[in-house]
Formats: C-alpha cells, sequence, structure tokens
C-alpha cells in the first residue's frame, strides 16, 4: 500500500492494443464466430479513469476479464509498463500484484463459505504484503480504510450476514489489498441499491486518489460514468464507437448509438411527463 | 472455520435425520462393543441349530456357531468394508469429478472418458469377475474392488457441480487475486460441495456394504472373515430357510435393511441442505392437493349454477 510495495518501474501505464476477442459459438452442428471485443485499445494512466460504457452484451465486460486475465484474447496485447504482460508463473503473480478488479456482483464474488477475514487474508498472504501477526491488524486496517469500521467485527462476519454495499466494500478492499496500482471496476454499483450507489463511488474515488490508481469503470450509466471519469469510451457490438474527455461525449455525441444512450437516460426536465401522458390515456379510454 | 460455517453445513433436526442418526449410531456402536462381550464367533463348541434361548441369544447355526457372536463380528466387517470402499470411492470420484470439471479441456476429456467407461460396466458382474480372478481375497482388498468400481456415478455428479462453481465470480476473484488451481479446488470450490460429498460418501457406504452382501452370498466374499454376507451364504448353504432356522438369517438381513435405511435417511436430512425447497416440499404438496380438491369441488358446484 505504500510506495516501497510498488515494484521496480512500478510508474507506466497499462495500455491495451488492438484487443479482439472471438468466441465459438455451437448451435447444433453449425459452428460459427462471434466476435465479443473488435480492436479496442486505450492506455490507463496511474491516477485517471477510464469509463467503458455501453449496453449488455457489447463486449465491456470481456475486455475486464482479459485484463484480469480470466480470458486470453484472440489477438492484440496487453502491455504493462511497456512490456507485454506474462500469462504463467511469477510474471503472472507479478502482474496480478499491479492489477486487480472489481466483480459486479458482490452476492456472486464472495465465497459465502468463507468469513471476511478470510477474503482479506488471501491476497494479502498470496502477494507478501503482510504475514503472521502483521496479518490481522492489516485486514482490520483495510476494513476500515472502506469504511468497514469496527474492522474486527466485520471481519469475523460472512458474506450473507451482510448488505450489498458493504459486500461491495470488502470486494474493494479484496482489490485493494495486494496493493495494486490498476483497478479495474466491472459495473461495481449496478448491482447496489440507488441510495448507496454513490457512497461506494466516491469511497472508489477517495482511494483512487489516496493510491493514484489506474481505474477502469465499466458502466452503462452514462451519468455515472461522466461524474466518475476522465476519458469515456462508448462500445457497442464490439466496437468503440466513440471516444474522448467525459464531457465531450456527453455534451456532443457524435455516433448514434450514444445519442441512443443519453437519450435513454432520465431526464429532470421530463420529470411527471410519463405519468401525465398515461393519465391522458386513461381518461381518453374511459 | 468459524462456527457459523459449521452450523450452516448442518442438517436441520428433523425426524428423518433423528431417526437415520439413532439407527446408524446404534449399528456403529453394537459393531464396536458387542464383538468384547460374545463368544468366539469362530467356535463350533455349542450345539448346532439352537433356536433363540437365555444361552445363546439368537441361537446356533448348523456347525454350532453362535448366531450373535457372527452377527457382531460381521457388523464390524461389513461396516468395515463399507467406511472403506466408500473413501475411496469419494476420493476417486473427487478427482475425476471435481479436477475434470474445474480444469476442462484435454484433462477434462480424458478424466470424463474414463468414467464414462467405468459407468457402462456392469458393477457387478465385474466385481464378480474380479473376485473370482482373485483366490485370496482379504476384507481390505474386497473394500478396494467395491471402491474401486463404485465412483463413477458421483463423479459424473460432481462434475456438473464443478462445471458450475467455476464460474462463480468468487473463483474468477480468487484467480485474480493470485490463489493457485490446487488451492482454489480445495479452499474455494470443495467446501461448497461439502453438504454433497457427505451425501456421495453415505451412498458409497451403502452401496458398498450391498455389494459385499452380493459378493459373499454368492461365495465371493472376503476368506476367512465373518461378514453380513458371508453369514447369508452359510445360512444358505446349510438350507437354514428349509429347516426353518429363522434366526440365522433373519438378523442379517434385518441389519443391512435397517443400516441401509439409517444412512438413507441421513442423506435425505443433508439433501435438504442441498436443496431447501425439498424441506417445506411435503406440506407445498399437501397444500397443492388441497387447492386441486377445491377446484373439482367447484367444476363440479359449476354446472349446477348454471341449471339453476
Amino acid at each position: 500500500m505504500s510506495a516501497s510495495q510498488v515494484p521496480v518501474g512500478g510508474t507506466g501505464v497499462l495500455e491495451v492494443k488492438n484487443l479482439v476477442k472471438d468466441f465459438t459459438v455451437r448451435s447444433g452442428w453449425k459452428r460459427s464466430k462471434l466476435r465479443a471485443v473488435n480492436e479496442v485499445s486505450f492506455t490507463l494512466e496511474p491516477g485517471k479513469t477510464i469509463a467503458l460504457v455501453g449496453e449488455s452484451g457489447s463486449g465491456k465486460s470481456t475486455v475486464a476479464r482479459m485484463i484480469a486475465q480470466l480470458e486470453t484474447p484472440t489477438t492484440g496485447e496487453i502491455h504493462l509498463d511497456g512490456r507485454a504482460i506474462a500469462r504463467h508463473g511469477d510474471a503472472l503473480a507479478r502482474y496480478r500484484h499491479a492489477v486487480q478488479m472489481v466483480f459486479q456482483d458482490p452476492f456472486a464474488s464472495l465465497n459465502p463459505y468463507h468469513t471476511v477475514g478470510h477474503h482479506l487474508e488471501r491476497p494479502l498472504k498470496i502477494h507478501g504484503v503482510a504475514k503472521g501477526d502483521d496479518l490481522e491488524p492489516a485486514v482490520h486496517a483495510l476494513l476500515e480504510r472502506v469504511n468497514l469500521t469496527p474492522g474486527e467485527v466485520f471481519a469475523a462476519k460472512r458474506p450473507h450476514e451482510m448488505s450489498g454495499g458493504q459486500r461491495q466494500r470488502v470486494a474493494i478492499a479484496r482489490a485493494l489489498a495486494p496493493g495494486a496500482r490498476f483497478l479495474v471496476a466491472d459495473e461495481p454499483v449496478s448491482m447496489l441499491d440507488v441510495s448507496i450507489r454513490l457512497g461506494v463511488l466516491n469511497l472508489l474515488a477517495r482511494l483512487q486518489r489516496e493510491e493514484n490508481l489506474g481505474v477502469l469503470y465499466i458502466t452503462h450509466d452514462l451519468a455515472t460514468a461522466r461524474h466518475f471519469s476522465d476519458e469515456i469510451l462508448v462500445m457497442y457490438r464490439g466496437n468503440v464507437v466513440e471516444r474522448g474527455p467525459s464531457d465531450e461525449v456527453i455534451l456532443n455525441p457524435q455516433h448514434d448509438y450514444t445519442k441512443t444512450l443519453l437519450a435513454a437516460a432520465p431526464e429532470p426536465s421530463r420529470h411527471g411527463k410519463l405519468r401525465d401522458e398515461v393519465r391522458a390515456e386513461l381518461a381518453g379510454n374511459a | 472455520m468459524a462456527k457459523g460455517a459449521l452450523r450452516q453445513l448442518l442438517p436441520s433436526r428433523s425426524g428423518k435425520l433423528t431417526t437415520g442418526l439413532v439407527i446408524v449410531i446404534g449399528i456403529t456402536l453394537f459393531a464396536i462393543i458387542a464383538p468384547f462381550f460374545t463368544q468366539n464367533p469362530r467356535s463350533s463348541q455349542n450345539p448346532a441349530m439352537l433356536p433363540p434361548g437365555a444361552d445363546h441369544l439368537l441361537g446356533t447355526t448348523s456347525l454350532g456357531y453362535d448366531v450373535f457372536a457372527q452377527l457382531a463380528e460381521g457388523a464390524r466387517s461389513s461396516l468395515l468394508v463399507g467406511v472403506t470402499a466408500g473413501a475411496i470411492a469419494i476420493v476417486l470420484s473427487i478427482i475425476f469429478g471435481i479436477v475434470a470439471g474445474y480444469v476442462g479441456g484435454w484433462t477434462d476429456a480424458g478424466l470424463r472418458l474414463v468414467t464414462n467407461i467405468m459407468l457402462v460396466i456392469p458393477a457387478i458382474p465385474l466385481q464378480i469377475v474380479v473376485a473370482s480372478y482373485l483366490q485370496k481375497r482379504s476384507l481390505v482388498l474386497v473394500a478396494v474392488i467395491l471402491g474401486v468400481l463404485g465412483w463413477a456415478g458421483g463423479a459424473v455428479v460432481l462434475r456438473s457441480m464443478a462445471l458450475s462453481l467455476r464460474t462463480r465470480d468468487y473463483v474468477s476473484a480468487a484467480k485474480v487475486a493470485g490463489e493457485k488451481t490446487w488451492r482454489i479446488i480445495l479452499v474455494e470450490i470443495m467446501p461448497n460441495l461439502l453438504p454433497l460429498l457427505a451425501a456421495q460418501f453415505l451412498f458409497a457406504v451403502i452401496l458398498a456394504i450391498l455389494n459385499e452382501a452380493g459378493l459373499s452370498y454368492l461365495g465371493l466374499g472376503p476368506n476367512n472373515s465373518i461378514t453380513w454376507g458371508t453369514i447369508l451364504n452359510d445360512a444358505q448353504g446349510g438350507s437354514a430357510l428349509t429347516r426353518g432356522a429363522w434366526w440365522w438369517f433373519v438378523p442379517p438381513g434385518v441389519l443391512i435393511a435397517l443400516f441401509g435405511c439409517g444412512m438413507s435417511l441421513i442423506n435425505f436430512a443433508i439433501d435438504e441442505i442441498i436443496n431447501p425447497k425439498l424441506r417445506s416440499a411435503p406440506q407445498a404438496a399437501k397444500r397443492v392437493r388441497k387447492a386441486g380438491g377445491d377446484v373439482v369441488v367447484n367444476a363440479e358446484q359449476e354446472p349446477e349454477k348454471v341449471n339453476a
């Protein structure tokens, strides 16, 4: 968590170059290729946030899984600190040390069988951040950093005893545990109650400032993307159809899909319009 | 492991579980304790074919063996065969099921091929062939044969469970955290399969005891050991049935049936942890039946209304 744990050359960027992912789709005897991600490139810098926006199935989660090395890209490369990333062994462990991920569903990403403490101890141990007697205080400190106080109470809990927001905080703490420099957040608030989304996002933003994290924020919500990120990439059917500084993309959308996306967001000035329309229609029928 | 974790894994108390536990623990205690108090089950000094009485609780056989003593010794060996074979079977089904399901690819293809072959070979004839090929069969050898030939069904179930668990986010998260494959299987996946594994183990034990009894009845059981199956085989050889010596063949048969019944009852209780819907299934079924009855009544009433 301190500068001393950052490996040598740890000030570089995470670069994604022409990433392509094809999935083989089988239906009966027929096999066809589905291109989930097509030639996606971007550069994630420390302290910066890139938002990847798109509808379900647009390939944004696949990009996240490829960066987290849960999927292998069909073609294209991912570079960390200017070097192509490793897929095996110690070099992969070093990569995981630098790049971590927060999953979408906090009800699925924590093992129901293990305590919160276990979830945080393991990455601390694996990445040599703390061991032995230091482990417990380190776990408690992590929990307190994500506003789960007192740490020792939450460390003893198991996932089902916590709310969605609390679970997602644990998931964020777990991603921070190795002392990562880059964080892939795959729709981190989409499964949470609307009332606690902002809290979790503000927490992420605070941690980002504290650790100078590079964040890839994946979402389908343009409003939070604008609130949270420096740059927005809009994905549609595997392609990046629009990219640019956040305000630019929101205020001056170029691509049709971005315009549709913006129009789909509820607009304060239209509040009550829909209700009035329904009422008028009902009155007309009567 | 936290206390809560343990409690969640334990089945809730119910009539089924209590009955099952009483039967199984009772028979196990009988197997452990009774042989210390009975006479030598291999001593033929007693008068032959005595019906149950004060001296010989369950009478004697045609060769003058004490049936109660044989039953107690047989319980010991039968349970030993069952537990050993069950343990071997469960370890093999974990290797062939969970590893295949989790690792996937060529490992999966290879392990699944072996599983499928084992699955289609009819187990009892193969056991007969193997057992008759081996002239000297110790108790442990019979247990190994039964265990090695009895894991395939469990492996199929475990493989499909592992296939479903491997795509869970918490497994992906463990991978991203840098956990090694074997640790993910043992620490992240296996605990969530514990109820299923326990159920499969119990099932494997019942199956092994039944199969051992079957083999022994055919005279292919362990040499020089007394099990419930060999007692039945002896009873058959001594024509107990035609001579009306019910005390010879009924007790081992009843014990085999009781033990299987007890284990199954425990298994049902464990099933309720895996699938909580089962817990409310009887009540739900009753409710549906009731509702269905009402509908029928209404249907009968309706024509009258129309007539009126």
